[in-house]
């Protein structure tokens, strides 16, 4: 009964994954008609070292890890805020917790579109308009996608309000199986609000949270559809200062037939998401015992 | 590990359930805060809708588009002739696309993963064991680590549907979900099943999946969700614009020259709009499928 699964798994993650470590020591392009000729570990040193290609690879490893670094708290902090606010079943909430949701079944790349066109530059986009209507003019002609400043910001924001709805209806769960006692302790010894956040709310639901903040880092590592759709389809996104790791893989596999480094690539991208995997079971396992 | 829907205990404690003026006067605050945040949640969406609506010298021209008097639907009458002919590809083929991939991703997912969750945890089988830390493993494999290998390995494939349906069937996560639920399930019901003579296949498709209703939605939700949105691999393998599916289109549509954005934005209603629609019908399922992701991963 397991061996469907079982035999897709393999096909399709198994033998590909082996096959990845393989070719990234491997010189191999699509229809060359030269046998792959064995390198060693060349794709990788190159990568890291050689100053033509290590760069934008250390470049896009550097945006993943600034994307992570402000994604992880900031959407966190903003799933957790919206799971409060909708928390308490008071009138009408449920819409509002759909509303919030909604942006999570908006595939990325259409979201990627509909903000490239919000953020367009100088005084077509709708953030522009806004801006300089309430600073009476005095701002409002940024450049957003194309200006090396703003571009990773402005991935970063339509990243989150993509995907903040996901962990706020994960916390949300978790929030509601603290125990009322809990609280209405809490009130009885006259604990502020604040009070009952820190000392309540928090510890009871740590698992909960640093498992979203780990997912939300692997998140931040596989980041590929928007930077694409942004840099390739009429986007005008500044390429030099968003490109991601998997960006690198895709571009070296698909516009350059560099197999064995796109390879590499992704095997230098997969031992980053295992140690940070090996990370998020430890800290979420420690916690339940 | 089976939690099951966490009811919230909060309604039955010390308050009065009548609600007097103070409690509503009290509640005007958080009635503003999540007004407003849902304003700034959906001004996207109302900008898309609005794109959609306005002529194509509105789109980007700021406010313009939210010019009500000048909407109307000539966007999508466009986008259905821009997209009409096999070069372009069809208006219809991308919907068809999309849905033949989901749908069969989803419903071939359940069968396949449920099955062998359900090997997993029930049937003694050689190699059990080891399947099981083979499974556990693949699940940290996300499928962009294997992409590139994948596009080598299966290039005579390219432009095929099969290629965009068979690779995401067998699913570890699926798998994992499937598998939490059913250990769960206790283990007499099955001997109570096997004493009145079921075999395996009977305690699994009579018994235990109807049992697992929640774990089939989940599964359904987070496979569906993932594979409308797919983007990665069919940038990779499909260039046929008879076999683009929806995401891949609308990033193809946005790139051309000159960009018709007032189309490219009703195109994205249409994208979005079976989605919205199935969320709303199943919306209770969507977020306790979420949630109960997190619980099981």
């Amino acid at each position: 009964m397991a061996s469907p699964a079982l035999l897709l798994l393999a096909l399709f993650v198994a033998v590909p994954f082996v096959a990845a470590i393989w070719f990234s020591l491997h010189n191999v392009r699509l229809g060359d008609p030269r046998a792959p000729s064995f390198m060693g570990i060349t794709q990788y040193v190159r990568i890291l070292t050689d100053p033509d290609v290590s760069r934008q690879f250390i470049d896009a490893l550097l945006h993943n890890l600034i994307f992570a670094a402000v994604v992880v708290p900031v959407q966190t902090a903003l799933a957790l805020s919206l799971a409060l606010l909708v928390k308490k079943s008071i009138p009408g909430v449920g819409i509002f917790r759909s509303l919030y949701f909604l942006p999570v079944v908006f595939p990325i790349a259409l979201v990627a579109i509909i903000w490239r066109l919000i953020l367009a530059r100088g005084d077509q986009g709708l953030l522009n308009s806004a801006l300089s209507f309430f600073s009476g003019g005095a701002f409002g002609s940024q450049d957003w996608l194309g200006s090396e400043l703003t571009a990773l910001a402005s991935v970063i924001v339509l990243s989150i309000w993509q995907g903040c709805g996901f962990q706020m209806v994960i916390l949300l769960a978790a929030l509601q199986q603290v125990p009322a006692e809990l609280y209405e302790a809490a009130e009885l010894d006259r604990a502020s609000a604040w009070q009952r956040f820190v000392h309540v709310t928090v510890p009871g639901i740590k698992p909960t949270l640093v498992f979203v903040a780990l997912y939300t880092m692997i998140l931040s590592l596989r980041v590929f559809d928007q930077i694409y759709v942004l840099a390739k389809s009429g986007g005008g996104l500044n390429e030099g200062a968003t490109r991601t790791v998997m960006y690198e893989a895709v571009t070296a596999a698909f516009d350059e037939n560099n197999i064995g480094r796109a390879s590499a690539i992704s095997v230098v991208f997969f031992v980053i998401v295992v140690i940070l995997s090996v990370i998020q079971r430890r800290a979420t396992s420690e916690k339940e015992s | 590990m089976t939690q099951t829907q966490a009811q919230t205990p909060t309604r039955v404690a010390t308050k009065p359930r009548k609600i007097s003026r103070r409690t509503l006067a009290s509640r005007v605050p958080h009635y503003v805060a999540l007004l407003v945040t849902g304003v700034l949640f959906l001004a996207p969406v109302a900008y898309m809708i609005a794109a959609s609506l306005a002529p194509a010298s509105d789109t980007l021209a700021g406010f313009a588009v939210f010019d009500v008097t000048q909407w109307g639907f000539h966007n999508y009458s466009g986008v259905a002739s821009s997209l009409s002919t096999d070069s372009t590809g069809h208006l219809w083929r991308f919907f068809a696309v999309s849905f033949t991939v989901t749908v069969a991703v989803v419903g071939l997912g359940l069968i396949v993963n449920s099955m062998a969750a359900y090997a997993l945890s029930r049937l003694t089988w050689r190699g059990r064991g080891q399947a099981l830390f083979v499974i556990l493993l693949l699940l940290i494999v996300p499928f962009e680590a294997v992409a590139v290998p994948m596009f080598y390995l299966y290039n005579d494939a390219r432009n095929t549907l099969w290629i965009q349906i068979v690779p995401f069937i067998g699913n570890a996560l699926s798998i994992f979900i499937f598998y939490s639920f059913f250990n769960g399930i206790p283990r007499s019901i099955d001997e109570a099943a096997r004493m009145d003579g079921a075999n395996p296949w009977g305690i699994f498709w009579r018994i235990i999946a109807p049992m697992s209703k929640p774990a089939y939605a989940s599964v359904a939700i987070l496979t569906f969700l993932t594979q409308w949105g797919s983007f990665l691999w069919p940038v990779l393998m499909i260039s046929d614009p008879n076999l683009r599916p929806l995401p891949l289109q609308i990033s193809v549509f946005a790139g051309q020259l000159p960009p018709a954005w007032g189309q490219v934005m009703a195109f994205g209603v249409l994208l979005v709009l079976p989605v919205i629609v199935v969320f709303l019908i199943f919306q209770r399922w969507f977020i306790e499928g979420v949630a109960s992701s997190a619980v099981k991963g």
